[in-house]
């Protein structure tokens, strides 16, 4: 039963976007260049949508077009949407996002560490968490809906839900593989069992850890969106339910450009975290994913 | 070197120590060993690999059981966590995620000491092993020699009675491990804790030692154990060339080999033919 979560643990990414200030310039030119492709890219991509929209070779009524999602965008800034202004929606969706992750993620460190650290809750438990694990979670937004209601507590019970499993996995899978050299020395050296998962097991887990936050964050995203779509009177999700309702695909892309931003802008400051949290961590070369 | 009459620092009293193997057998690591070392002995063990060096250790600093015979620090039966016994680990055990002051303070900070005293004493030793300077830097941004330093002065700090050294030095080059072999006889000198060193280099246990204990090839039991009269404070780089040091080598020599050719041999048939552990069967002569 030692290593019965084993399976399911998000593995640690080899990359991590090092934090050496060598060769700062070169490096600023490399990703100068490495921008400007990306924009290139960008442009070419949207240009040419729009063009084909404008030339009448795409079908903008079901695939949209760029400008009709741009000004959708203009007049929901402007103007509000149905349900209010367009920075509260994005405020709710926001916020039950950060509350379902929040809760999720210490709920999943707490308990990964505690039935990594001890044998016999990790026996009592493992059945359960197994059994919890393998029911599609997305069934559960109705039951949440109908349990806790149209207001922002079903959205953020569902996102917690979902971020948990994955950063339960990866805190135990990261406490038991701590380094026994490690723990024999902090006894030796007279720590305490609390002193020992304190400064030993949990930042040597958190290597582990930080690798589930990345996607984390997009589950908490996911519950809160789905839970939205299955009935809110709020948020980014219904604003998308309803222009999907309306036949508005460009209101659909213009929501979908928000969300997008929302998951980047995340996504960014997990990995300032990180950074911070493992700069312990010897530099890594080759950072292949890193966005920023 | 004359031993201190009183009683020892550590006695090991026919220790066997068996363990589980995954595929359900036992094996027996140590079989009725005896050893005593007395209250700032510096005494070294050499083997052949897998004979039972490091399990030794772990039997004296409380982190494994024997499963029969006792082992005894200071005369008490070892239980739990032995107090007043210093580790330095065989693979790197310094922690990764502390920089190298946090590190060195960590054992008095985990003993309640506070964090400004704990500080101070750690710059202290810092300087002794040659690190001031490089308080803020994480492990990983020092030498193999340095992180050994730091991992000496992490175990020095506690001021142990007892220091037991795991092949601290095997990691690395010749000329850095004479070097360190030199600083450590210094800073052993400051506080004459007991030292059980563990070493594959017979070179460097004779330059060290008061004296040197050779086991068998596994089980574990010890075959001859060798006194090293040459006078301290020793220059361990210069003494390997007097003619007593060469004398001792050959004699020490002369018992470990056959030692090492039996566990060679053992493990080049295990890899062609999986046989059984065989039970304590090499002579157990006891020489000096
Ligand atoms: N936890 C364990 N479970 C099973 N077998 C073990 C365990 N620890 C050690 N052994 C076995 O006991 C024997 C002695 O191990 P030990 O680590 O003490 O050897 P050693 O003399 O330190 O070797 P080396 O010089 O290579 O470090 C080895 O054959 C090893 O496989
Ligand atoms: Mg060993």
């Amino acid at each position: 039963m030692t290593t019965s979560f084993q399976s399911t643990a998000t593995s640690v990414p080899a990359d991590q976007p090092s934090p050496a200030r060598r060769r700062v310039s070169a490096r600023w030119r490399r990703r100068g260049g490495i921008y400007l492709a990306r924009l290139t890219l960008m442009a070419v991509l949207i240009g040419g949508w729009q063009v084909g929209v404008n030339a009448k070779w795409i079908d903008s009524f079901f695939w949209g077009s760029p400008d009709g999602a741009y000004s959708q965008l203009k007049t929901w800034i402007l103007n509000g949407t149905s349900q209010g202004s367009l920075a509260s929606q994005i405020l709710v969706t926001l916020q039950e996002a950060l509350y379902g992750f929040l809760i999720g993620v210490v709920l999943g460190v707490v308990f990964g560490i505690a039935l990594g650290r001890n044998q016999f809750l990790s026996d009592l438990f493992a059945p359960f968490i197994k059994v919890a694990n393998s029911i599609p979670r997305i069934v559960l937004g109705s039951f949440f809906t109908l349990a806790f209601g149209y207001g922002i507590k079903s959205k953020v019970i569902l996102a917690v839900v979902l971020v948990f499993f994955g950063v339960f996995f990866n805190a135990f899978q990261g406490t038991r593989e701590v380094d026994r050299n490690l723990l024999s020395n902090a006894r030796i050296l007279g720590a305490s069992r609390w002193q020992t998962t304190r400064q030993v097991v949990l930042p040597s887990a958190f290597t582990w850890i930080m690798a589930s936050l990345h996607i984390s964050f997009g589950f908490a995203l996911i519950g809160a969106l789905v839970g939205e779509l299955l009935g809110a009177d709020q948020g980014l999700g219904l604003l998308i339910k309803n222009s999907q309702n309306n036949t508005d695909i460009n209101g659909v892309l213009a929501g979908m450009v928000l969300v997008a931003l929302i998951a980047l802008v995340a996504e960014t400051l997990i990995t300032l975290l990180e950074n911070r949290v493992l700069r312990w961590r010897p530099p890594q070369q080759s950072a292949d994913l890193t966005v920023f | 070197m004359s031993i201190p009459p009183s009683r020892p620092a550590i006695e090991l009293n026919g220790v066997t120590k068996k363990f589980a193997t995954p595929n359900g057998g036992i094996y027996t690591a140590l079989q009725d060993l005896d050893l005593t070392v007395a209250p700032g002995e510096f005494c070294a063990v050499v083997g052949p690999t897998g004979c039972g060096k490091s399990t030794t250790l772990t039997l004296v600093s409380g982190l494994e059981r024997p499963t029969s015979g006792t082992a005894l620090v200071d005369g008490r039966p070892v239980a739990g966590i032995t107090a007043g016994v210093g580790f330095v680990f065989q693979n790197d055990a310094v922690f990764p995620w502390k920089s190298v002051l946090d590190n060195v303070a960590a054992g008095p900070r985990f003993r309640g000491q506070g964090k400004a005293a704990a500080n101070t004493l750690a710059r202290d030793w810092l300087r002794r092993v040659g690190l001031a300077g490089f308080e803020d830097r994480y492990p990983h941004q020092l030498s193999g020699g340095m992180r050994k330093r730091v991992a000496l002065a992490q175990s020095l700090i506690n001021e142990p009675e007892v220091l037991l050294m795991d092949e601290p030095f095997s990691a690395l080059d010749v000329q850095t491990r004479s070097i360190m072999s030199d600083e450590l006889l210094s800073l052993w000198e400051l506080t004459r804790p007991a030292v059980v060193f563990v070493t594959h280099d017979l070179e460097e246990a004779i330059a060290l030692a008061d004296k040197v204990v050779v086991l068998t090839a596994g089980p574990g039991r010890v075959k001859a154990t060798f006194t090293v009269n040459l006078p301290r404070p020793r220059n361990a780089q210069e003494i390997r060339f007097t003619d007593e040091f060469v004398g001792l080598y050959s004699e020490i020599w002369e018992a470990l080999r056959s030692e090492v050719e039996t566990a060679y041999a053992r493990t080049t048939a295990r890899s062609t033919a999986q046989t059984p552990d065989r039970p304590a069967s090499s002579p157990n002569a006891q020489v000096a």
